[in-house]
């Protein structure tokens, strides 16, 4: 297009041009403020309208915690200390922290116990948070930390935790035993466990229908109820038929997989520790303590209270549902429609329904749907309850785990010969809970802050006893910005950094290997 | 070669044998859901059983008959007819009603926080859009029920009694002209009277509604067919706002307000919002924005860069830009996460009840159980109610979904 | 050519496939596919794509399952008996075309999982033959890596390292060099070109046409569902019969 002359092209560069500094109004704070603050009318006015909110904001705040009191015994007197100025009233934190941080039940000689099990958290979380930093061999304190947690807030004494971890172990090792057994050897046992388990089973369905029977007869059949009176006497009968096949089968089942020892390994496991758990450990660690007694006061859960009763909720609930949450979204994928039916339903009931109506379940409805003699105390409710609410929060982020891995991941791992546990456990959970990890960290941040719901079924955790023994005391009546202030502020503490871990993995995920 | 074409070989083999139960993948997936189908009765014997020995024990028996009885209770705030002698059911419908109308209003207030603190986040602006982080990471990162509390206590605390409004020598007044009264019992708003005539202002409001989306198609024709750029903005808020004032004062006011005044220990007439739902409503919708403003600036920033820079070469304005290509794909990305806050703030307005905002957990779940004593039936419709919502509202986000994934093919 | 003629097949039979017939609901993607393979031989199948070659040695495989029809595998008959399919699996190894390895474990790990948890290896045993197959595709030093770490070529080896740690007597190959840049399909070709020599059976599905000349003792040609053509390379490539197979020829050969 250009019309130039038939100039040379050809060009060679001789000198140097030496660089030079830009205009003057181009570098510097004038050009960054230029550019980020009034580039334009509406930037301007958008940049006044946020410096005086700044502003506002802190004049407001300054005088209140610059005047802050910091002793006194009631409001009043922190009233008078002021005398008219705007100020905090931050006496109340001083004279309730017990109180905000344990409840006001925990005995006070023993703060230190959950103050220890607070720290070992932070070791404990360590090696499993930081998988990269620390090195493997921490994980063992990982494992050994719920038990040593648990005798340091609830007290009691120690062989009660330790013939528990102990009887893990010991289930591992018969898994271990069996599994390494001769054939042979294992065939005497595969037909014992199988006898034994067949017979249990057959009863165990046999009193069952029985007890279906029992609720039909119970219901009656007239107007609506008919319908449940059906099912209940369908269901009844068909557990009747079942008792003598069923019986025979998963027997046969157990004594038939002697050869490649899958279940007969897994049944025999779960008697050992079933029969550890249900008839050795009480009298064990009994005749242990009363050997060499190693005891803390035992705390009752209802007395667990403050910001305390939140970090356990959270921390248990949490730890519980990620199983919980694997095995529903595993059961989501399935192919089979009774399980992939039950565990939909299951998770889109609890995903459906606010969390406060599962505490009212926990608080005044579950005790119905318990045998009558058992009496479970509110905290363990309120945690099977939140475990059920985010277990089913935590199955659908990791079924987006699931579901991110590619479809030739399982072929080969099946073209290798691996079996469905095999592959599931080796190849496609590690992959998918790596995706899921960010996601299960926002469910718990999420988890965490609604442990303040508790308060609602008249559980003393930090926002009820703000509301209850702080506020309605006559010393502290109606006080709210400082207290809920500080409830924010320790909420916040812990999510931001939870948060902010997240975000670091999702960083991590994104540079790693793949 | 060899063949065996003379042998006959099908992919099933030979006679049934029990082994193949276990072993066979066309019956081992039978056998697993046959015992789980056993464990799943078993569960529903132990759960049944335990009821019907509990109740038998309380002597109780599962029965709505209750909701027929009369309340005996009040409800202070109520979108239908109401009092102590109506029903339980009647103040349960009460209080999903109130739900709705909580959800309603926070809902579309998180959604103008959340699109407001998303984009600002996404400013040139250093200060406003650290200003907007602040924000988001404060409320996100404190449980709502905190929030909630913090501003109902400031609604009693801070706001003035209605006696502070009396006499000469008030120490609060109301604003707005007169018009609005705020109290630590509620606020206090003027409410329309519909005079005669009144139904013609609103039929000309909604033809001019009509006319707005008709005048963009117009104009939107006239830049396809002839390539002429139709101004759209000002028109269209003139044809809002004119006809409507214009008939308004040529039939002489048919609508009319009737302020709040002060009667007494309080105000009477006008609209009055409890303290509670505001509260409930504010945190909600505050707490709810902060994540609202999250999935904003996720989809904005999800829209490429790329996509950008290629409607920019092909000489799009910024506006254009923003509306023509980032918009249309961004609202894909934010809309399905916006649905789910919107069903986690219905489902969060139950903590009405720890300001005693009177929501159906408040009254169903609430009075009403621990009035009657009947927790199994109150529990289980209350779940039923909350279930049904959050169906319906991911039902509607799967159909949006299915949409736009045939879009995208 | 000549090489190929050099390599022996055995008169024993590797798998039988017989009437075989695949639906992907009313698609018919199989259609009647009779073939037997005997120990040693080299098979390439080719055709366009749909054309069911992938599903084909998938099916040998057991990762699709065939409608009607039968295949049998070194004398185990293909059935829905979980126990016939593992054994199957555990004599034929399979190779994809996007490697399929497992991006959490490093290189030795993908290799010795399979051993050690289908095969019950011992750990070290299964360590040492990993480290000699990998040797054998040249690449003992990436052991300790992981898979993101390697190029495409590399990947593809490994994945075939993987196969043979499991010791199989067939190998299946569904377009093993498809994914690969052009300057690393050469180094697969070559490893499996190894393979071939050594006397391994194997049913590979690839456009390679100059592989299949090299080192196949038949060309199979499918198109929609069917096998519409099979001869030893040399009358394959020089004198196709069917009309369709010379449309693909041209179409594959012609630039």
């Amino acid at each position: 297009m250009s019309d130039t002359p038939a100039q040379n092209v050809a060009f060679v560069r001789t000198s140097e041009i030496p660089p030079s500094p830009p205009p003057t109004r181009e570098t510097g704070a004038i050009k960054w403020i230029r550019e980020n603050l009034f580039s334009g009318w509406f930037n301007t006015i958008l940049t006044l309208i946020a410096l005086y909110l700044v502003i506002s904001i802190v004049s407001g705040a300054a005088p209140w915690f610059y005047n802050g009191v910091w002793e006194a015994d009631s409001i009043r007197e922190c009233r008078d200390i002021l005398a008219g100025k705007t100020g905090a009233c931050f006496a109340v934190l001083v004279d309730r922290w017990d109180h905000l941080v344990f409840g006001f039940k925990y005995p006070q000689d023993a703060y230190w116990r959950p103050l220890v099990a607070f720290l070992l958290l932070l070791v404990a979380a360590a090696p499993a948070l930081f998988g990269k930093i620390f090195p493997r061999k921490m994980l063992i304190l990982t494992a050994i930390y719920p038990f040593l947690a648990y005798w340091l807030i609830w007290g009691g004494t120690l062989w009660l935790p330790v013939l528990v971890a102990g009887s893990i172990v010991a289930t591992g090792l018969v898994f271990r035993l069996v599994e390494g057994m001769a054939v042979n050897m294992r065939q005497i046992l595969a037909g014992v466990v199988g006898l034994l388990f067949g017979l249990g089973l057959a009863w165990l369905l046999f009193k069952g229908a029985a007890e279906l029977v029992f609720i039909a007869s119970n219901i009656g059949g007239s107007g609506l109820s008919v319908i449940p009176y059906a099912v209940f006497w369908a269901a009844g009968i068909f557990t009747y038929v079942c008792v003598i096949p069923m019986g025979i089968f998963v027997g046969y089942a157990i004594y038939q997989s002697a050869e490649d020892g899958g279940l007969v390994t897994i049944v025999t496991a779960l008697f050992a520790i079933y029969i550890m758990l249900a008839y050795l450990l009480g009298p064990v660690s009994g005749a242990f303590n009363s050997i060499i007694p190693l005891e803390l006061q035992a705390v009752p859960s209802r007395d667990m209270g403050g910001f305390m009763l939140c970090m356990i909720l959270g921390t248990v609930c949490v730890t519980l549902s990620v199983p919980l949450g694997i095995v529903l979204a595993l059961g989501r994928q399935s192919h089979m429609p009774l399980i992939k039916g039950v565990c939909v339903v299951f998770i889109e009931f609890v995903r459906g329904v606010p969390l406060i109506t599962l505490l009212f379940v926990a608080n005044v409805m579950l005790a119905y749907f318990l045998p009558p003699e058992t009496s479970f105390d509110l905290i363990l409710r309120v945690i099977i309850m939140i475990t059920m609410f985010s277990s089913a929060y935590i199955a659908e982020v990791i079924r987006g785990g699931l579901a991110a891995l590619p479809k030739g991941q399982y072929e080969a791992a099946n073209s290798l010969g691996l079996n469905y546990v095999q592959a599931t456990r080796l190849i496609i959970l590690p992959q998918a809970l790596k995706i899921s990890i960010p996601g299960i960290v926002n469910v718990a941040v999420g988890l965490f802050k609604d442990t303040t719901l508790v308060s609602v079924i008249s559980m003393f955790d930090i926002v009820g006893m703000i509301r209850g023994p702080i506020q309605q005391s006559t010393d502290w009546i109606s006080i709210y910005w400082e207290v809920y202030g500080f409830a924010a502020l320790l909420f916040f503490v812990v999510c931001y950094s939870i948060s902010q871990y997240s975000q670091w993995l999702e960083r991590q995920l994104q540079t790693d290997h793949r | 070669m060899t063949t065996l074409a003379d042998r006959p070989v099908t992919a099933s083999t030979g006679s049934f044998k029990l082994s193949m139960l276990l072993n066979d993948s066309r019956y081992r997936s039978l056998t697993f859901q046959f015992i789980a189908l056993i464990a799943i009765i078993a569960f529903m014997a132990f759960v049944g059983g335990n009821l019907v020995r509990n109740l038998t024990a309380a002597g109780l028996n599962i029965s709505y008959a209750f909701l027929g009885e009369p309340s005996g209770y009040d409800i202070n705030q109520r979108l239908i007819d109401y009092d102590s002698q109506s029903s339980h059911g009647r103040a349960a419908v009460v209080g999903l009603l109130n739900t709705l109308l909580v959800a309603f209003l926070a809902c579309i207030t998180a959604t103008i926080f959340g699109v407001v603190a998303g984009v600002l986040r996404l400013s040139n602006n250093w200060i406003v859009s650290k200003i907007m982080a602040v924000y988001v990471e404060i409320f996100r990162n404190v449980p709502v029920l905190i929030w909630i509390l913090i501003i109902f206590s400031i609604m009693i605390n801070v706001a003035p009694s209605p006696r502070d409004f009396r006499g000469d020598d008030a120490t609060a007044s109301m604003m707005f002209f007169d018009t609005i009264a705020v109290t630590n019992r509620g606020v206090y708003l003027p409410k329309p009277i519909w005079g005669d005539g009144s139904m013609i202002v609103v039929a000309v409001l909604l033809a001019s509604i009509v006319g707005i989306f008709a005048y963009r198609r117009y104009s939107r024709k006239q830049l396809f067919d002839h390539g002429k750029m139709v101004p759209v903005l000002w028109p269209s808020i003139a044809l809002f706002f004119v006809p409507v004032i214009l008939v308004q004062l040529i039939l002489g006011n048919p609508i009319t307000l009737s302020y709040p005044e002060l009667k007494g220990f309080n105000f009477r007439g006008g609209i009055t919002i409890l303290g509670s739902l505001i509260a409930l409503w504010f945190a909600l919708a505050i707490y709810t924005g902060a994540f609202i403003a999250e999935n904003v600036r996720a989809g904005i920033l999800a829209i490429s860069k790329g996509q950008t820079e290629a409607a920019g070469a092909l000489g799009l304005r910024p506006n254009q830009i923003m509306s023509l290509v980032v918009l249309p794909q961004a609202l894909r990305v934010i809309i399905p996460p916006l649905i789910s806050q919107y069903l986690n703030i219905t489902k969060n307005s139950s903590l009405a009840i720890a300001v005693g905002y009177m929501d159906v957990t408040g009254t169903l779940g609430g009075i009403t159980l621990l009035q009657t004593g009947r927790a199994i039936e109150t529990i289980l419709l209350l779940m039923l109610f909350y279930l049904t919502v959050s169906l319906l509202i991911s039902f509607f986000m799967n159909i949006f979904n299915n949409r736009m994934k045939l879009q995208e093919r | 050519m000549a090489e190929a003629a050099k390599l022996q097949v055995s008169d024993e039979v590797a798998i039988t496939i017989h009437n075989m017939n695949k639906w992907y609901g009313t698609f018919h993607v199989l259609r009647d596919i009779d073939l037997t393979v005997q120990r040693g031989e080299r098979i390439v199948i080719c055709g366009p794509s749909g054309s069911g070659k992938s599903t084909l040695i998938r099916c040998i495989n057991a990762l699709e399952e065939h409608q009607a029809g039968s295949i049998e595998v070194d004398g185990t008959l293909l059935s829905s008996d979980l126990k016939n399919i593992d054994k199957i699996r555990s004599e034929v190894g399979m190779c994809f075309q996007h490697f399929n390895l497992f991006p959490h474990l490093t290189i030795l790990e993908n290799l010795t999982l399979a051993p050690i948890w289908v095969r019950k290896t011992p750990k070290k045993e299964a360590e040492e033959v990993a480290m000699h197959y990998l040797e054998k595709v040249k690449i003992p030093d990436q052991a300790d890596k992981y898979p993101g770490q390697l190029s495409g070529g590399q990947q593809q080896r490994v994945a075939i390292a993987r196969s043979l740690c499991m010791k199989p007597r067939i190998m299946l190959f569904d377009e093993p060099t498809s994914a690969l840049d052009p300057e690393m399909i050469k180094e697969v070709l070559d490893t499996m070109i190894e393979l071939a020599e050594e006397g391994m059976t194997m049913l590979c599905v690839t456009h390679e046409m100059g592989f299949a000349r090299q080192v196949a003792n038949r060309v199979i040609f499918m198109d929609e569902g069917q096998i519409v053509e099979q001869n030893e390379p040399e009358a394959f490539f020089l004198t196709p019969k069917s009309d369709r197979t010379k449309l693909f020829l041209s179409q594959i050969l012609g630039h």
